[in-house]
């Protein structure tokens, strides 16, 4: 393991990957303050540019684009009572009113070391946990495969959307239809092209995460008449007070970073819970934890429940990787964006990366780490600087987004047809999204589309086409009955809720 | 049992599910992969049968948080003018090449979105795609086709 380390450090260390640590952090930064525009839509935007790099150096800059809009989502939150994703929400219940205070500068501080030390007790677990699971995943076969892939489907669709689990489920379907188009990897048979030689190699990865994400959050924005400059404006972006935080408010974050990230990381890797959850959690179980005077400041500015879902949201990214690495299956929206990433890079993710590439699995858990520090050094004084973007006009900012999605594509294919395709299938998105659709599923099931189908293959050949294979095996039985629990309990909350209309008028 | 825009929607995708369906039955495998146990149309199947179980309990199931948008309140007006200068844009970026057809699509994207200061509109419009295309062409060696700049003598 020493010696991996090492590997990833020299990797992590050269000078092209700092800076794209460093760029990585500050684009993400700044597209994950935008409200709406979370961390799947930076990494979309930034998988044309990485396709430029060799694997290491792409994947580095996707982390670092990753960890910066959680932190820049964060800002959001503090700043102007707008997440820009909805792992930071819990982040408002306490940054939002320290700010109001004139505490906006120290908010900002708690939120920053309360990340970094996230992130950092769960890097650690990282490195200890992904060579382990790895070495464990080498024993998992074809059936358990893609029993564990209908697994993360289902968890996605049940955790990540509440109360949507049939639509989320109906996202998942389409997903994998649409990563069903083009030709068949064995037979080379078309399937789905209608004739059409553009759609012979089937639907690009970044296409449809584009469209899907950056293109139709934009267009959401306009069709929503949402304006996500209006809020900034009324706070002073540039007189944050200071970031200084006291030996008092240190005391109280040094009892909370740790049971929060042990709950964060553990959260991180189970498939489909991610940030949202754990900071949900964490921000519940510190308001258990504390003194019943502490209690009474949670909601009007409390330095735990403030440093509690910080923590727990970065340690929840640093966990929702190690799934990623080592079983080859990403657990969340946002890694399955990685995953297709990867594939793109040519690199299968999986137990066997960690001998075969260990220069990107290492590299990519160091950087995670430097990732970390360069936001603590450079965005968290650069803050006041970095906020002003929050009151940049939808005029401009929308227009820029649809610029470079569509360069995005056109640069990577040169062809009218993957521009047009993605304009449909981002005004389908928009539609959707209006009516609650979730848009993390579908990516994740396209995804996972080409690895489910080539498993199902497997398992169905060996058995004779008999689907004994889902129960032959313990372990399939396991992932088999994990999955029809978490289905009987979705349609159980389903009948047992009360009925709510809700109406959404903007 | 109300209709509402969910169950239509819905209803749309249990009709995709269907025609999905009928076209992976049509899918032409080898004649002696017809009866193995696997074949190119083997998930597509399922995924159609899977695409027409979920939409179907959708629309049969009562909804339990329904959501109505009120139309009203959406800007489908500025939306579809957007969407009509990206597909012109997308019309035109080979033709015309990447810097006129660019900056058109800026300007008149900042223009139907309301932006009417055109010192602004000037700046992140034509200088802004011309650094922009620096970078890519002459920092990154990204190749970017461009006839009227090639025409014109400026690219190579």
């Amino acid at each position: 393991m020493i010696e991996g380390i090492l590997i990833g450090l020299k990797t992590a260390l050269s000078f092209q990957n700092l800076m794209m640590v460093m760029i990585g952090c500050f684009a993400g930064t700044i597209i994950g303050m935008l409200p709406g525009l979370g961390p799947m839509t930076a990494i979309a935007l930034m998988i044309p540019i990485t396709y430029g790099f060799d694997p290491a150096t792409g994947l580095i800059l996707m982390a670092g684009v990753y960890y910066g809009a959680v932190f820049g989502g964060s800002t959001s939150s503090i700043l102007i009572n707008a997440p820009g994703v909805p792992g930071t929400v819990a982040t408002s219940f306490d940054g939002y009113p320290m700010a109001q205070q004139g505490k906006a500068g120290k908010a900002l501080a708690i939120a920053a070391y309360s990340s970094f030390a996230g992130g950092t007790i769960s890097a650690i677990f990282l490195l200890i946990a992904a060579p382990s699971l790895s070495k464990i995943s080498l024993s998992f076969r074809s059936p358990d495969y893609f029993g564990l892939m209908i697994l993360g489907l289902t968890a996605v669709a049940a955790f990540s959307s509440k109360g949507n689990f049939l639509k989320a489920m109906m996202m998942c379907v389409l997903g994998l239809m649409l990563a069903s188009v083009g030709q068949d990897t064995l037979s080379d048979i078309p399937r789905f092209t209608f004739n059409n030689m553009n759609l012979s190699d089937g639907i690009s990865f970044v296409l449809v995460v584009m469209a899907t994400f950056a293109m139709s959050e934009a267009l959401t924005i306009i069709i929503k008449g949402n304006d996500p400059s209006k809020a900034a404006k009324q706070i002073s972006l540039t007189d944050l007070g200071s970031i200084k935080v006291n030996k008092e408010e240190t005391k109280q974050m040094a009892a909370t970073i740790p049971r929060s990230s042990i709950l964060g990381f553990i959260i991180g890797v189970l498939p489909g819970a991610g940030a949202t959850i754990a900071s949900f959690l964490a921000y519940g179980m510190e308001r258990n934890f504390v003194k019943s005077e502490e209690k009474e400041k949670f909601g009007k500015g409390s330095v735990q429940g403030l440093s509690a879902p910080e923590t727990a949201n970065n340690a929840a990214c640093s966990g929702s990787f190690v799934p990623l690495l080592t079983l080859g299956i990403p657990g969340s929206g946002t890694t399955a964006v990685m995953l297709g990433a990867l594939l793109g890079f040519g690199i299968q993710p999986g137990p066997r990366l960690y001998q075969t590439n260990p220069d990107i699995f290492w590299s990519v858990i160091m950087s995670m780490y430097i990732g970390m520090v360069v936001l603590l050094i450079l965005n968290l004084p650069l803050i006041p600087y970095i906020a002003r973007i929050l009151a940049v006009p939808r005029t401009f900012l929308i227009p820029m987004i649809l610029f470079f999605s569509v360069t995005g594509i056109y640069l990577m294919s040169f062809n009218n047809f993957d521009i047009f395709l993605m304009i449909g299938i981002a005004v389908i998105a928009t539609a959707l999204r209006l009516y609650d659709f979730p848009m993390p599923p579908l990516i994740l099931a396209f995804v996972l589309g080409g690895l489910m189908e080539e498993n199902l293959r497997r398992s169905l050949l060996i058995s004779d086409g008999s689907w004994s294979f889902l129960w032959d095996r313990p372990l399939t039985l396991i992932i088999m009955l994990t999955i029809i629990l978490i289905v009987c309990l979705q349609c159980y909350k389903s009948f047992k809720k009360t009925p709510n209309v809700a109406k959404t008028s903007q | 049992m109300k209709i509402n825009s969910v169950k239509l929607i819905s209803l749309l995708f249990f009709i995709l599910s269907a025609f999905y369906l009928y076209t992976a039955h049509q899918i032409q495998v080898f004649a002696f992969d017809e009866n193995a146990p696997f074949n190119a149309k083997t998930f597509p199947i399922y995924l159609g049968y899977a695409g027409m179980f979920f939409s179907g309990l959708k629309i049969a199931l009562p909804d339990q948080n329904p959501i109505e948008v009120d139309p009203t309140y959406l800007e489908f007006k500025k939306t579809i003018l957007l969407v009509f200068t990206m597909i012109v844009y997308g019309a035109t970026i080979l033709k015309v090449g990447f810097f006129l057809s660019t900056s058109l699509f800026l300007v008149f994207s900042y223009y139907f979105l309301g932006e009417r200061r055109w010192k602004y509109i000037i700046i992140f419009s034509f200088p802004f795609v011309a650094i922009f295309m620096y970078l890519l062409h002459g920092v990154l060696a990204v190749y970017l086709r461009d006839p009227l700049l090639k025409y014109i003598g400026i690219m190579g």
